[in-house]
C-alpha cells in the first residue's frame, strides 16, 4: 500500500516530463542531427499546431467534457474561408462568415451538452461528422483548398522572428493566455470547480451551463486559429486531415500530459509537457525513418497505455459515476 | 345541472384523455419514433429514387444490410450492457483481412478462413472486454483507441499484401455461394443476419446471460449488489460484438473476394448511429435487437439513397452527423422526460356530482349521527402493528391481521398480548376470510388472491382475470385486490378496486374518480377467475348475506353499497341498496343480530364533493401542487355503521377524539366484541358491543358449528 501511495504522489506530469527528458537525451546521443538547432525548431514547430489544439481540448477536458469536433472545425472552417476567398468573396465578409460559422458550431456543441444534457462525446462526434460532411459536400469542391496568392495567410506562413516560425510564438502566447485565464480569472477557476464536481459547482451558484457553452466556443475558436496556422505553413488546407489520427494526437497530448479525463485536474503546463513528449517522439520516429502507418500504430499503443494509466491513477468511482457516463 | 357543469361532464366524462397516459405507460411507445422514422425514410427514398424497390437493386443493398445489421446487433448488445464499441469497424476490416489472407494467400479451405475471421474478432473483442470490463476503463475512449490501433494495423496489412491477393488464383464454390447466391429472394448474408438477430433476441429476452446484460446496463450498481458478475458480463458483451463484427467481415470477404482500404471505413459511426436512431439507449438497459435492426435499415437506406441520388463526398457524414445528434438528443430527452410527461397526463379526473347526503354530525338526529363509542375500545398490538387493514378471528378465538410489511400476524387468545408472524406473503395483505376447511384467504394488495393453510402454507389462488379487448392498460392483472368473501359453495368473491393505479396510489384514484373497480369471482373447482361486474368507483368491502344468496359490496368513492344476487330471479345483477352516505365505505362484515357492519374509511366533505364537480381543477391540482397539498377524501374521521338486510341504517359509531380509531377500514364481530382495524392505524381496537350475542362467531355463522 505504501508503494502505491508513493506511486500516486509521483504524479503523471512528473513521470512524463522525466520520460521526455530521458528520451531527449537518448535521441540527442543516439540520433544524428537531432540536437541540431534547426531540428529543435522543427520539433517545436511540429507540435505548435497540435499544442494549440490541445490547449482548447485541455480546457474542455478540465471541465469534464471532450471535443471530438476540434479537427473538423479546424480544417473545415479554414477550407471554407479559403474557398470563399478563391471564389471572390471580400476578405472581411468571408472572415465574418467563417467566424459566425465557428461560433455557431461552438454554441451548438455547448448548447447540446449543457442544456440538452447529451454526453459531450456524442454531441461532438456528431457535430464533427456534420461539419466535415456539410462543408465538404456543400461548400467546397475538392479535398484540398489552396491559399490565394499574396493573401495574409500566406504571408503569415513566411513570418520569422529570430529564425523561429510565427506559429511557435502563437503557441507560446496562447499558452500564456490560457495559463492566465485558468489560473487567475474567476471563470478559469469555475472550470475546475465544474469539472471536479458539476453538481456541487451548480449548488454553490456557479453558472455551470453557460460556462460549458463558453468552453466549447473557446475550443472552436482555438481550432480556427490552429487551422489558419496550418494553412499558413502549408499554403493550403487538406480536409482529409479530419479522417487522420490528428484528433487522437490531440487527446494524446492532453491525456499523456496528465489532464485527467474525469475533469478538474491539470493545466497548461500539462499540455506543454505532453506536447514536448509527443514532439520528441514523432521527430525521433521520423529520423529513424519509421513509416507513417507504423507511427500511427505506435501512437495508438502509447495512447492506450496513457488511458490505462489514467484509469488506474484516476479510477472511476463506481458509486458516484453517472449512469450512462461512458 | 348548470350549463357549465354539463359542459364539464361532457368534456371530462366522454373524452377519453386517460388513454394518453395509458398508452405512454407502454414500453412499445419507445419504438414508435424509430418506427415512424423507418417508414418515413423508406417512403421518401422509395418515392424519389426510381426503381428503389426493384428486386435487383434491393438485392445489392440487402447484402450490405446483412453485413451491416450483424455489426449493429453486436453494437446493440454492447450498448444494452451500458458500453459502446467503436472498434467494430476495425474488427470488421481485420476479420475480413484474416479471411482473405487465409483463403487467398495461404490458399487454405474456406472453413479455415472462417475460423481465422472468428478468431480475430473474438480476440479483438476480448481485448476490448478486458480493458473496459475488467480494468473498467472508459468504453468510448478505450474502444476509440483500439479502433485506431486496429485501423493502423489493417492499413499496414492491406498495403503489404494487396498485390498477393490480386495474384491469387484460389477459388471456392462455397465462397461464391456465400457471396453471391440467394434463397427465396434473400441473400445468404441476410439470412445469417436474421438468424443471428433472432438468436440474440431470444438470448436477451429469455435467458439468464441476456437478463444479466440488461440488468448491468440498466443499473450497474444494483446488478453488482444483486450478485451479478458485472465485469464478466461487460467483458462478454464486447466479445459478442467482436464475434458479430467478424462474421460481418467474413461475409464481405466472400462478397468482394478481397479487402481494400475502404473496408469497414466509417462503420463505427454508422453502426452507432443505427443503434441510437433505432432507439437503443445510450447508457444501457433499454433497447432491443429489433430496434437496432430498424436503425440499421434507416441508416443504410439514407446513405445508399443519397449516394444514388448523386450527392457528393461528405454527404454521408453530414447526414450521419445530423441523424446521430438528433437521435441522441431525442433519446436523452425522452428518457429524462418520459416519466414527467406520464406524471403530467396520467391522472385524468372525471366529473361526478355526488348526491345530497344526511349529516353524520353527532346529535344531528339522523341515523348516521356518529358518537364517541369507539374511543373507549381497548387496544391490541399497539405500536407493534403497522396497517391492520382487515382483522379476522378463527374458531379458537385467535386474531389475525395483515400488515404493511407483507405479513399476516396472529395474536393468541385469550388476551391477545402474545403474537407471531403467521405467514409472510409480501405485498400488503388486505381483506381476509376463512374458508370451510380453515384456510385463510387474503386479498394481497398489488399481488392477488392468496390462501394460507392452517399449516401456514402460502398458495397463490389467482393473480389475473381475463383481459378485456378494449382496455389499453393491462386489466388482466389484479392491481388492487381489496376484500374477499366466500360463498357457501366455496367460490371466492373479491373486489379489485382500480385498474389504473397500484394499491398505494389509492389517493390518486380517488382524485381521478374514474369508475374502474371490479367485482370478480374465483372458482376453486377449476381455478378460474372471472370478472362479474366492472365500472364502479373503487369497489371495496365484500360480504355474503346471511342466507348466502346474495352479497353486499361497497363502492367507496361513490359512497354506495350494492347488492349482487348469486341466485334467485335477479341472479347475476346488482342493485344499489344504500346510496349517498356521508362516509366512504370500506369492508363489510356480518353482525350477530342478522345485520351487517360496515367500516367508513373517511367522511365526505363539501369541499371534496365540490371538487368532484370540477375535474379541471383537480387536474391542475395534481399537476401543479406538491402531493402534500392536494385535496383528497378526508380520512381523519371514520366510523362503523350497522345496516340491515334492506339497506336501512341501524346505528353508527365513531371515535370523535381521533385518538384511537380515526380511520376505520374493517371490523369483525366475535363473541360479543367488535375488533376494529385501520389501514393507517398502529393497533387493533376491541370494543364490547352492548347486547350482542356473546357466543356468535363469524366462522360458525359461515360454516356452521364446530364439526
Amino acid at each position: 500500500m505504501a508503494g502505491w501511495l508513493n506511486f500516486r504522489s509521483l504524479n503523471q506530469e512528473g513521470i512524463v516530463f522525466a520520460i521526455a527528458v530521458v528520451l531527449f537525451v537518448a535521441a540527442a546521443i543516439g540520433l544524428p542531427g537531432f540536437i541540431d538547432p534547426n531540428n529543435l525548431v522543427a520539433i517545436v514547430r511540429s507540435v505548435s499546431v497540435l499544442g494549440i489544439l490541445a490547449l482548447g481540448m485541455a480546457v474542455v477536458i478540465i471541465g469534464r467534457g471532450i471535443d471530438l469536433s476540434a479537427v473538423a472545425i479546424m480544417a473545415m472552417s479554414v477550407a471554407w474561408y479559403l474557398q470563399l476567398l478563391n471564389t471572390g468573396t471580400p476578405d472581411g465578409l468571408a472572415f465574418a462568415y467563417v467566424l459566425a460559422g465557428v461560433l455557431a458550431i461552438g454554441l451548438l456543441n455547448g448548447f447540446l451538452v449543457a442544456y440538452a444534457d447529451v454526453p459531450a462525446i456524442f454531441v461532438t462526434l456528431a457535430t464533427g461528422s456534420f461539419v466535415f460532411g456539410y462543408v465538404r459536400s456543400q461548400l467546397i469542391t475538392q479535398d484540398a483548398v489552396p491559399v490565394p496568392q499574396g493573401h495574409w495567410v500566406e504571408l503569415l506562413g513566411g513570418l520569422r522572428f529570430l529564425d523561429v516560425p510565427i506559429e511557435v510564438f502563437v503557441f507560446a502566447g496562447l499558452a500564456f493566455l490560457f495559463f492566465l485565464f485558468l489560473r487567475y480569472t474567476k471563470w478559469g477557476r469555475y472550470i475546475y470547480f465544474a469539472g471536479d464536481n458539476p453538481v456541487a459547482a451548480r449548488n454553490i451558484g456557479i453558472p455551470v451551463r453557460p460556462m460549458l457553452v463558453l468552453r466549447y466556443v473557446l475550443s472552436a475558436f482555438v481550432a480556427l486559429i490552429a487551422g489558419l496556422l496550418t494553412a499558413a505553413s502549408l499554403h493550403s488546407i487538406n480536409t482529409r486531415v479530419v479522417n487522420s489520427t490528428l484528433l487522437y494526437d490531440i487527446v494524446l497530448v492532453a491525456v499523456i500530459g496528465g489532464i485527467g479525463l474525469s475533469g478538474g485536474r491539470g493545466g497548461v503546463r500539462n499540455v506543454l509537457v505532453g506536447a514536448a513528449l509527443i514532439g520528441i517522439l514523432l521527430n525521433a520516429m521520423t529520423i529513424i525513418d519509421i513509416p507513417l502507418l507504423y507511427q500511427n500504430l505506435i501512437k495508438a499503443a502509447i495512447l492506450l497505455g496513457a488511458i490505462i494509466v489514467d484509469g488506474i491513477i484516476n479510477p472511476r468511482d463506481e458509486q458516484t459515476a453517472q449512469q450512462g457516463d461512458i | 345541472m348548470t350549463f357549465r357543469e354539463r359542459l364539464q361532464s361532457w368534456r371530462y366524462n366522454l373524452v377519453p384523455d386517460h388513454l394518453v397516459g395509458e398508452i405512454l405507460t407502454k414500453r412499445w411507445t419507445d419504438n414508435a419514433i424509430p418506427f415512424l422514422a423507418l417508414v418515413v425514410t423508406l417512403a421518401t427514398f422509395g418515392s424519389i429514387i426510381p426503381g428503389f424497390f426493384k428486386l435487383s437493386s434491393l438485392q445489392e443493398s440487402t447484402r450490405q444490410l446483412g453485413e451491416f445489421s450483424m455489426v449493429v446487433t453486436g453494437m446493440t448488445v454492447v450498448m444494452l450492457g451500458g458500453g459502446i464499441d467503436l472498434s467494430v469497424g476495425s474488427i470488421f476490416a481485420l476479420s475480413c483481412f484474416s479471411a482473405v489472407y487465409v483463403f487467398f494467400i495461404l490458399e487454405q479451405s474456406i472453413w479455415l478462413a472462417l475460423a481465422a475471421s472468428l478468431a480475430t474478432g473474438l480476440v479483438f473483442g476480448a481485448i476490448n472486454g478486458y480493458l473496459v470490463g475488467y480494468l473498467r476503463l472508459r468504453a468510448f475512449l478505450t474502444t476509440l483507441v483500439t479502433f485506431i490501433f486496429g485501423r493502423a494495423l489493417f492499413d499496414i496489412l492491406v498495403i503489404t499484401y494487396a498485390a498477393d491477393v490480386q495474384l491469387s488464383t484460389a477459388t471456392s464454390d462455397v465462397l461464391d455461394f456465400i457471396g453471391d447466391s440467394a434463397f427465396w429472394g434473400l441473400s445468404v448474408s441476410v439470412w445469417l443476419a436474421i438468424i443471428l438477430a433472432i438468436v440474440t433476441h431470444i438470448a436477451l429476452t429469455r435467458s439468464r446471460p441476456g437478463w444479466h446484460v440488461l440488468a448491468v446496463g440498466g443499473s450497474r450498481r444494483s446488478a453488482h449488489n444483486a450478485g451479478i458478475r458485472v465485469r464478466r458480463t461487460v467483458f462478454m458483451t464486447y466479445v459478442f460484438s467482436g464475434f458479430c463484427a467478424s462474421i460481418g467481415g467474413f461475409l464481405i470477404a466472400c462478397r468482394l473476394s478481397g479487402a481494400g482500404p475502404g473496408t469497414g471505413l466509417n462503420l463505427e459511426i454508422m453502426a452507432l448511429t443505427a443503434a441510437v436512431v433505432g432507439g437503443v439507449s445510450l447508457g444501457g438497459g433499454r433497447g432491443s435487437v429489433i430496434k437496432g435492426l430498424m436503425g440499421a435499415i434507416i441508416v443504410l437506406t439514407m446513405t445508399n439513397g443519397l449516394i444514388r441520388l448523386g450527392y457528393g463526398t461528405g454527404t454521408n457524414q453530414m447526414v450521419l452527423g445530423i441523424m446521430l445528434a438528433v437521435a441522441v438528443t431525442i433519446d436523452i430527452r425522452w428518457l429524462k422526460n418520459r416519466h414527467k410527461v406520464l406524471n403530467e397526463v396520467y391522472v385524468a379526473p372525471v366529473y361526478l356530482k355526488m348526491g345530497e347526503t344526511q349529516s353524520a354530525v353527532p346529535g344531528s338526529g339522523t341515523p348516521y349521527a356518529l358518537d364517541n363509542r369507539l374511543s373507549s375500545a381497548d387496544h391490541i398490538g399497539l405500536g407493534e402493528l403497522e396497517g391492520p387493514e382487515d382483522v379476522i378471528l378463527d374458531r379458537d378465538d385467535n386474531l389475525y391481521c395483515g400488515t404493511r410489511h407483507g405479513e399476516i400476524v396472529r395474536f393468541f387468545a385469550p388476551d391477545y398480548v402474545r403474537s407471531e408472524v403467521f405467514a409472510h406473503i409480501g405485498g400488503f395483505p388486505l381483506g381476509l376470510a376463512f374458508d370451510k376447511s380453515g384456510n385463510l384467504i387474503s386479498c394481497v394488495g398489488a399481488m392477488g388472491l392468496y390462501s394460507v393453510s392452517p399449516e401456514r402454507e402460502v398458495k397463490r389462488l389467482s393473480a389475473e382475470t381475463s383481459r378485456s379487448w378494449t382496455s389499453i392498460v393491462d386489466d388482466a392483472r389484479l392491481r388492487d385486490p381489496n376484500d374477499c368473501d366466500i360463498a357457501p359453495d366455496g367460490r371466492i368473491y373479491f373486489t379489485d378496486s382500480t385498474k389504473r393505479y397500484d394499491a398505494h396510489d389509492w389517493a390518486l384514484d380517488s382524485i381521478e374518480n374514474r369508475a374502474t373497480g371490479r367485482l370478480l369471482v374465483y372458482d376453486p373447482r377449476d381455478g378460474s377467475t372471472r370478472t362479474l361486474l366492472d365500472g364502479y368507483r373503487y369497489t371495496n368491502g365484500v360480504c355474503m348475506a346471511h342466507d348466502g344468496k346474495s352479497l353486499f359490496f361497497a363502492e367507496s368513492w361513490a359512497c354506495r353499497v350494492h347488492r349482487y344476487w348469486l341466485e334467485g330471479p335477479k341472479a347475476g345483477t346488482a342493485e344499489c341498496v344504500i346510496r349517498d352516505m356521508p362516509g366512504y365505505p370500506d369492508n363489510i362484515n356480518r353482525a350477530s343480530d342478522g345485520n351487517y357492519w360496515m367500516a367508513w374509511l373517511g367522511m365526505r366533505t363539501p369541499s371534496f364533493d365540490l371538487s368532484l364537480r370540477h375535474p379541471d381543477m383537480r387536474k391542475r391540482m395534481t399537476r401543479r401542487l406538491p402531493q402534500d397539498e392536494w385535496l383528497f377524501p378526508n380520512i381523519n374521521t371514520g366510523g362503523v355503521v350497522k345496516f340491515n338486510e334492506k339497506g336501512g341504517i341501524v346505528e353508527a359509531m365513531g371515535d370523535l377524539t381521533g385518538g384511537a380509531h380515526p380511520m376505520v377500514t374493517s371490523m369483525r364481530e366475535h363473541k360479543g366484541y367488535l375488533f376494529v382495524g385501520g389501514i393507517l392505524n398502529n393497533r387493533i381496537g376491541r370494543y364490547k358491543i352492548r347486547g350482542a350475542d356473546p357466543n356468535w362467531t363469524s366462522p360458525a355463522s359461515y360454516w356452521g358449528a364446530q364439526p
